[in-house]
C-alpha cells in the first residue's frame, strides 16, 4: 500500500481515527483495571488497618469518620474501645504521602504503615523500616514524648541523611495523633503537626528553651520514661 | 513567604536537572555553549509556565468527567501542540525572539522537565513549602523550576567552555567527563539542602 | 534473513546500546537506578512500551501522512505509557510507587521516539518488535548494571542481598551526585572496552 500523502484531509483523518483509537483502548483498558486499583487500594488499606492497630481478638473497625481529610478508624473490641487507625497526609520532600498511625485506647502508637510516597529511594523511602526498627516510635505516647526529629529537639534521630522526610513523617504522625486526641478527648501532642520550615523554626526556637545540659533531650521529657530504643544523640547528617 | 521559599527550594536547593533529574537530555546536549544554553534556558521557561497553566486547567476538565486516566496522553498533546503553537506566533509577531529562541523550540516537547513538572503541578506533588497547592503557586513554581534549568544549565555551559581545552584521558572525552563534571555541580548543590525545609 | 533477524534484536543490547552508546533516555537511567531492582523495572517498563509502539507503529506507518506523524507517534506511544501505568497501579502498586513520575515520562524518553523514528517507520512489525525487544532490553541492562553498581557502593546490597554490612554504604552514591559520577564511570569503561 502506498504511503499516505500528506493533504488535510488525510492527516485530519488519520490524527483523529488514532486518537479516537487510542481514547477508546484507554477507555477499555481503564474500566478492566478500574476495579482491580480500587480493590488493590482497598485492601492494602484494609491490611494497613489491621497491621496498625493493637493485635487483638475480635476487633470490630467501625466506618471511618472524616476531619480535615483526616480518617479515622475507630476500632472496638465487643463494647470497649480498642484504639483507632488514622489515616493522614502530610507533605514530605518529595510531595505529599499518607501514612496509617495505630493508636491504643491511651494512645500509644501501635503500628504504622507508610501508605504511598514519593520520596528519594534509598533515603526519605526508608520512612517504614527506619521508625519501625531502626528508631521506633512503636510503643511511644506522642502526649507524653516529643515526637519530632533531634536536630529540632525532639526525642527520634531522623533517618540519616533524610531529615526532611523524617520530619515531614513525624509531623504526620502527630498530627495523626492529635485527630485521634481530638476524637477522644486525649492531651494534644508535644511535637508539632507541621512539617513547614516556619513552625519548624519555631518549635526549634520554643524548644531550645527547654534544653538540658543534655543539648538534646527536652527537660520535660528526661522526667517521662521515654522508650529505651531511642536515642537522642546529636547526628551529622548531610540532610535529605 | 512560601513564593520566596519556594523561590530558593526550586532554583537550589531541589534544582530540576540536579537533584529531580529531569530535563537531563538538553542539560547534556544543548551545554556546550554560554550563547546556546542561555537561549534554551529561556525558551523552556516560557514553554513551562505556559504549558502548566494550560495543563493545570486541563486537569481540572480531566478530574470533572472522571477521565483522569487520559492525563499523560492528553498533557503531551497539548504540550506538542503548544511548542508548535508559539513556534508559529512567534514567527509571526517577534522575528527577533524567533531567531534567539526558534530553534530550541522543537526540542523542548521531548524534555521530560516540561511533562514533569505539568505532572507534578496538576497532582500537587510537588514542594510548596506549605502554601496550598492552587494555580497561582504551582505557575510560580512552574517559573521557579524553569530558573533553576536555565541556572544549571548556563553554569554548565560555562565549565565546559573551560573543560574542552582540558586534556582529558581518551576514554573519558566528551560525554563521561560531562557527567563527571554534572556531578561534581549536584554536589555543590547538595551543600543548599536544609536551607528550606 | 535470519542473520539480518539476529543482528537487528542484538544491535540494542551492545553495539548501539541506547544508554551506554548513543546516550538516549538519561532521565531514567540517572533517575531510577538508585537500586537494582528500580533500574530493572524501569527497563522493563519501557521495552514493554517500545515493542508495542514499535510494532503499531511500523504497521500504520502507510496510515500516518508524513507531516503528522510525529503527533501521530506520541499518540501511539503515550496510550501504551497509560496502560503499563493503569497496570502497574492494579497489579505492582509498590513498584508503581517507588518508580513514580518516571513511568509517565517514558514518553518523552527519547529512545521510544527515537526507535520509532528511526526504525519502525522505516521497516517491518517484524523486524520492528525485535528491534524494540533489543532496545528495550539493551536499556534494561544498562539501568540493571548501574542500579547494581550505585546499590552495591551507596548501601552494600544489590537486590536487597547484603554484601558489606551497612555500614560501609557511600550514600553519595544513592543520592544526586552518585547517579552522575557512576555513570560517567561505567561510560568511560564502555568506551575503553569498545577499542
Amino acid at each position: 500500500m502506498a504511503k499516505l500523502k500528506s493533504s488535510l484531509t488525510n492527516m485530519l483523518l488519520s490524527l483523529t481515527l488514532i486518537t479516537l483509537v487510542a481514547a477508546g483502548l484507554l477507555a477499555g483498558i481503564y474500566s478492566l483495571t478500574k476495579d482491580t486499583i480500587a480493590a488493590t487500594n482497598a485492601a492494602k488499606q484494609q491490611a494497613a488497618i489491621i497491621a496498625v492497630l493493637p493485635q487483638v481478638e475480635g476487633l470490630n473497625i467501625a466506618e471511618p469518620l472524616e476531619v480535615d481529610g483526616i480518617t479515622i478508624f475507630k476500632a472496638h473490641q465487643g463494647d470497649t474501645f480498642a484504639g483507632a487507625a488514622v489515616k493522614v497526609a502530610e507533605n514530605g520532600f518529595g510531595g505529599t504521602f499518607h501514612v496509617m498511625v495505630g493508636f491504643d485506647n491511651a494512645g500509644t502508637i501501635t503500628g504504622f504503615e507508610v501508605l504511598d510516597h514519593q520520596e528519594t529511594p534509598g533515603l526519605g523511602s526508608k520512612m517504614q523500616e527506619w521508625f519501625q526498627n531502626v528508631r521506633t516510635i512503636i510503643g511511644l505516647n506522642p502526649a507524653q514524648s516529643n515526637l519530632t526529629v533531634s536536630k529540632d529537639g525532639g526525642d527520634v534521630d531522623a533517618i540519616t541523611a533524610a531529615t526532611i522526610s523524617s520530619r515531614a513523617f513525624l509531623a504526620a504522625v502527630n498530627k495523626a495523633y492529635n485527630a485521634y486526641a481530638e476524637a477522644n478527648n486525649a492531651p494534644q501532642a508535644q511535637g508539632v503537626s507541621s512539617a513547614t520550615p516556619i513552625e519548624a523554626a519555631e518549635t526549634l526556637a520554643a524548644d531550645s528553651l527547654a534544653i538540658t545540659a543534655d543539648d538534646t533531650t527536652c527537660a520535660a521529657d528526661t522526667a517521662v520514661a521515654t522508650d529505651a530504643n531511642i536515642v537522642a544523640e546529636p547526628n551529622v547528617e548531610p540532610a535529605n | 513567604m512560601a513564593f520566596f521559599l519556594i523561590f530558593v527550594s526550586a532554583i537550589f536547593v531541589n534544582n530540576v536537572v540536579l537533584s529531580q533529574f529531569l530535563g537531563i537530555c538538553p542539560f547534556l546536549g544543548v551545554s556546550k555553549k554560554i550563547d546556546t544554553a542561555l537561549g534554551m534556558g529561556a525558551a523552556v521557561t516560557f514553554v513551562l509556565v505556559v504549558a502548566t497553566i494550560i495543563t493545570y486547567l486541563m486537569q481540572m476538565l480531566l478530574v470533572r468527567f472522571g477521565l483522569e486516566f487520559l492525563q499523560t496522553i492528553v498533557f503531551i498533546l497539548v504540550i506538542a501542540a503548544l511548542v508548535q503553537m508559539i513556534e508559529i506566533i512567534l514567527k509571526k509577531v517577534s522575528p527577533s525572539l524567533y531567531q534567539a529562541l526558534g530553534v530550541f523550540l522543537p526540542l523542548i516537547t521531548t524534555n521530560c522537565c516540561v511533562l514533569g513538572v505539568a505532572i507534578q503541578v496538576a497532582g500537587a506533588n510537588y514542594k510548596t513549602c506549605g502554601a496550598e497547592p492552587s494555580l497561582l503557586i504551582g505557575t510560580w513554581y512552574a517559573f521557579c523550576t524553569a530558573l533553576g534549568f536555565a541556572l544549571a544549565l548556563v553554569l554548565f555551559a560555562g565549565i565546559r567552555e573551560q573543560l574542552e581545552l582540558t586534556d582529558t584521558p581518551k576514554a573519558m572525552k566528551g560525554t563521561p567527563v560531562a557527567l563527571l563534571t554534572a556531578g561534581l555541580l549536584a554536589m555543590a548543590f547538595m551543600g543548599f539542602s536544609g536551607v528550606v525545609g | 534473513m535470519a542473520n539480518k533477524a539476529f543482528k537487528t534484536l542484538t544491535n540494542g543490547l551492545l553495539r548501539e546500546n541506547p544508554t551506554m552508546v548513543l546516550v538516549l533516555g538519561m532521565c531514567p537511567t540517572l533517575a531510577t537506578t538508585s537500586s537494582a531492582i528500580n533500574g530493572m523495572s524501569m527497563g522493563l517498563a519501557t521495552t514493554f512500551v517500545l515493542l508495542c509502539s514499535n510494532v503499531v507503529i511500523s504497521l500504520l506507518k502507510n496510515l500516518i501522512p508524513d507531516k503528522v506523524r510525529i503527533p501521530a507517534f506520541i499518540v501511539v506511544i503515550a496510550s501504551f505509557v497509560t496502560i503499563v501505568q493503569l497496570c502497574m497501579q492494579a497489579y505492582l502498586p509498590d513498584l508503581y510507587a517507588s518508580l513514580g513520575l518516571f513511568i509517565p515520562l517514558i514518553v518523552v524518553n527519547c529512545i521510544v521516539l527515537g526507535r520509532a523514528e528511526a526504525f519502525a517507520a522505516k521497516n517491518n512489525a517484524g523486524l520492528s518488535a525485535l528491534d524494540g525487544i533489543g532496545m528495550g532490553l539493551g536499556f534494561t541492562l544498562s539501568l540493571t548494571i548501574l542500579g547494581a553498581i550505585r546499590e552495591l557502593l551507596g548501601t552494600g546490597k544489590v537486590f536487597d542481598f547484603t554484601i558489606f554490612p551497612d555500614s560501609y554504604g557511600m550514600l553519595l552514591f544513592v543520592l544526586a551526585p552518585g547517579a552522575f559520577i557512576a555513570l560517567a564511570y561505567v561510560m568511560a569503561l564502555v568506551n575503553k572496552l569498545k577499542k
